[in-house]
């Protein structure tokens, strides 16, 4: 039986700017079973942190909800299953019973996301001391467990440093050991390896992997990186001006994607194994959301676009039980269009060599 | 280092004294002859190192800032100057005291509720509050509680030091006020955007906790430092507010040291001397509430010593 953890119904949110309502997120529709690990892809500003930022109620004054729902399903303290829609909560609630001790977040730049008045012992203790009611020297001791187990050497002297004497690496490592101090159900990390190191990402991608699987955490990843997505999700939304566009587990969206804009943004993944030494790039750039987008919002950046893009906005067409895609291209009255030549040469490599077992699948 | 500083701060002021235009001598009522022998007796016509050099051995060795030549009959300074300085030191701690903590109320209020009534208040508050002058809303606060309402007396009085000291406080608390207000006002709404506070939110902080461990702390940062020259403006004595209001301070006391028959010398460099010591003074405690509040300064300065 499906045990989705997490719900995203038609999310709809409006932010208040001095430029007028920027009309940020349009029906998004995010579902996450328990255990699994889901993945958002766009670009910077396609509304991809600010979705995961309503369902930590941790959203700027200025959004508007103008719509949906966000349920969210955990036990309680008394081990009774629980369903709550957290759009209707209000905040303290959120903070008390959902924040850091069912949902936590990993944010993307470590070296800001540490309050550099305080300590990293006490940032690591306050939340365990607010939502598991430990004695401090108990959640200290806790506090050195974690240090240790996201691989922080000599815990005992971190413990009482400060976040500017860490680097960052070591920084998101801190953050980690916040977010699962309190034994989450649910761990969103928004680009957590965007501000790193080449060489610490990596090791931070394989550290949430392994937490991932010892604690048994559902896991959602917000990112514009495909190299991340292939390694570590199952599933994964292809997001676009505030909509997802393309919806399907990892095998779909990389192998078999239906929508342009993934085809674009598969095309613009950076390849060793290519004669052409141009980087493709998605012509143009996103829509600004400041004038509602009358048809698909990808249309004027794609060069399939068909008459009905630029009328209607497309519905999701089913292309499997898992995969789901926003294009008219899918529509049984258009014509058949392939996938560029190139794209579908290299998903061909990419599919041989995960054959060969290179391990990833890029 | 700053002892270097206050020297150097000396020698100007002892320089910028003697050029400034006007002399100690009631010059309608002495004869060229009396100013000419007064001159020679205080030393005024030796080269101007000798006389700072005179004037720093007195000021060092005998702790003494020499005599006045026209106020208080030509009493030694060190006599006349404490009671001015306790005098001004009270009114304006009361006052800093009372600004700072009305400001930050006022700050904290309006940034939790930005863009809503508070909000709107504390900065109307603050505006006015910053451009009304202090002696202004004295004159408006001795009409009210003084002449209409005979609650606080109309003048200063030592006799009654805590009731004649309200009218005074409250006016010259005013600016501080508005300018901590808008200070904290501005900054916490900036802190209350970065990553940190998100990350204290998502680990569950909410209401005062939230706001004094995460938010206030790192927003005190900027605003000790609008605080400190607010806190020298303060105890150094407004000077329009203490000779209107008939406060004995500092203030007060420069004016008249000025504006006397005849300008003493004496006194106005023995003041602005306490002006820049004190100035010195605050600096010095900001750096150290710095560390105190920045472990990245504190820590940084270990490295160093």
């Amino acid at each position: 039986m499906p045990d989705k953890i997490l719900e995203i119904k038609d999310l709809d949110i409006t932010f208040k700017t001095t430029a007028g309502p920027v009309h940020a997120i349009r029906g998004v529709n995010v579902d996450l079973e328990r255990g699994e690990t889901v993945a958002i892809v766009g670009e910077s500003g396609s509304g991809k942190s600010v979705v995961m930022k309503t369902a930590m109620g941790i959203l700027a004054g200025n959004a508007t909800i103008n719509g949906g729902e966000i349920i969210f399903r955990y036990t309680d303290d008394d081990g009774n299953a629980q369903e709550v829609d957290i759009l209707k909560k209000e905040k303290r609630w959120i903070r008390q019973n959902v924040n850091g001790r069912r949902i936590a977040m990993i944010f993307q730049d470590p070296m800001t996301s540490l309050d550099p008045t305080m300590t990293i012992g006490n940032q690591l203790i306050e939340g365990m001391i607010m939502h598991l009611n430990l004695p401090k020297d108990e959640a200290k001791q806790r506090a050195l467990e974690l240090l240790k187990e996201v691989g922080i050497s000599d815990p005992e002297k971190r413990y009482k440093q400060y976040p500017h004497q860490l680097s960052g690496g070591m920084r998101q490592r801190v953050v980690i050991a916040i977010a699962i101090s309190c034994y989450p159900d649910l761990l969103i990390c928004d680009e957590p390896t965007t501000a790193l190191d080449v060489t610490i990402q990596a090791r931070i991608l394989e550290l949430i992997k392994t937490i991932q699987k010892e604690h048994g955490i559902s896991v959602i990843y917000i990112t514009h990186d495909l190299g991340v997505v292939a390694k570590v999700a199952d599933y994964v939304n292809v997001m676009y001006a505030g909509r997802i566009v393309e919806v399907g587990n990892v095998e779909e969206i990389f192998y078999d994607p239906k929508h342009p804009y993934t085809w674009g943004l598969l095309s613009a993944m950076p390849d060793l194994n290519t004669n052409d030494d141009r980087l493709y790039t998605i012509p143009g750039s996103p829509p600004n959301l400041l004038h509602e987008v009358v048809g698909d919002a990808f249309a004027p950046r794609n060069q399939y676009a068909l008459k009905a893009d630029w009328k209607e906005q497309p519905p999701m067409f089913r292309v499997s039980d898992t995969h789901y895609a926003a294009t008219w291209l899918l529509d049984e009255r258009a014509p058949r269009i392939e996938i560029p030549e190139e794209l579908k040469n290299r998903i061909e490599r990419m599919k041989a060599d995960h054959e060969v077992g290179n391990g990833s699948r890029l | 280092m700053a002892l270097v500083t206050l020297l150097i701060i000396t020698f100007l002021l002892f320089l910028m004294v003697r050029i400034m235009p006007g002399n100690p001598f009631p010059s309608e009522r002495m004869s060229a002859d009396a100013i000419a022998k007064k001159r020679a007796e205080m030393g005024l016509n030796d080269p101007i190192f000798v006389q700072f050099g005179n004037y720093m051995k007195n000021v060092l060795l005998k702790g003494s800032f020499g005599k006045g030549s026209s106020l208080y009959n030509g009493a030694p300074i060190s006599t006349v100057l404490p009671q001015c300085m306790a005098n001004s030191f009270k009114i304006g701690g009361i006052s800093i005291l009372l600004g700072t903590l009305i400001g930050l109320i006022l700050g904290i209020a309006a940034a939790l509720n930005r863009g809503r009534f508070w909000d709107t208040f504390c900065t109307v508050l603050s505006i006015v509050g910053v451009c009304v002058p202090s002696y202004v809303f004295m004159i408006f606060l001795q009409y009210f509680l003084a002449y209409k309402v005979t609650i606080f007396p109309f003048y200063f009085d030592a006799s009654r030091f805590l009731s004649s000291s309200v009218i005074p406080a409250l006016s010259l608390s005013l600016f501080s006020m508005s300018t901590v207000a808008r200070f904290t006002r501005n900054e916490m709404v900036e802190v209350m955007d970065f990553d940190y506070v998100l990350l204290a939110e998502s680990k569950g902080m909410y209401g005062t906790k939230l706001v004094t461990r995460h938010i206030l702390r790192n927003a005190l940062i900027p605003i000790v430092t609008v605080i400190a020259p607010l806190v020298v403006d303060l105890l150094t004595g407004a000077l329009v507010v203490e000779k209107i209001y008939g406060i004995n301070g500092l203030g007060k006391l420069l004016v008249d040291a000025i504006s006397g028959e005849g300008i003493d010398y004496n006194y106005v460099l023995a003041l602005g001397i306490i002006y820049s010591a004190l100035y010195i003074l605050i600096m010095l405690i900001l750096d150290i509430a710095y560390g105190l509040l920045d472990p990245r300064i504190r820590l940084a300065g270990k490295k160093e010593s």
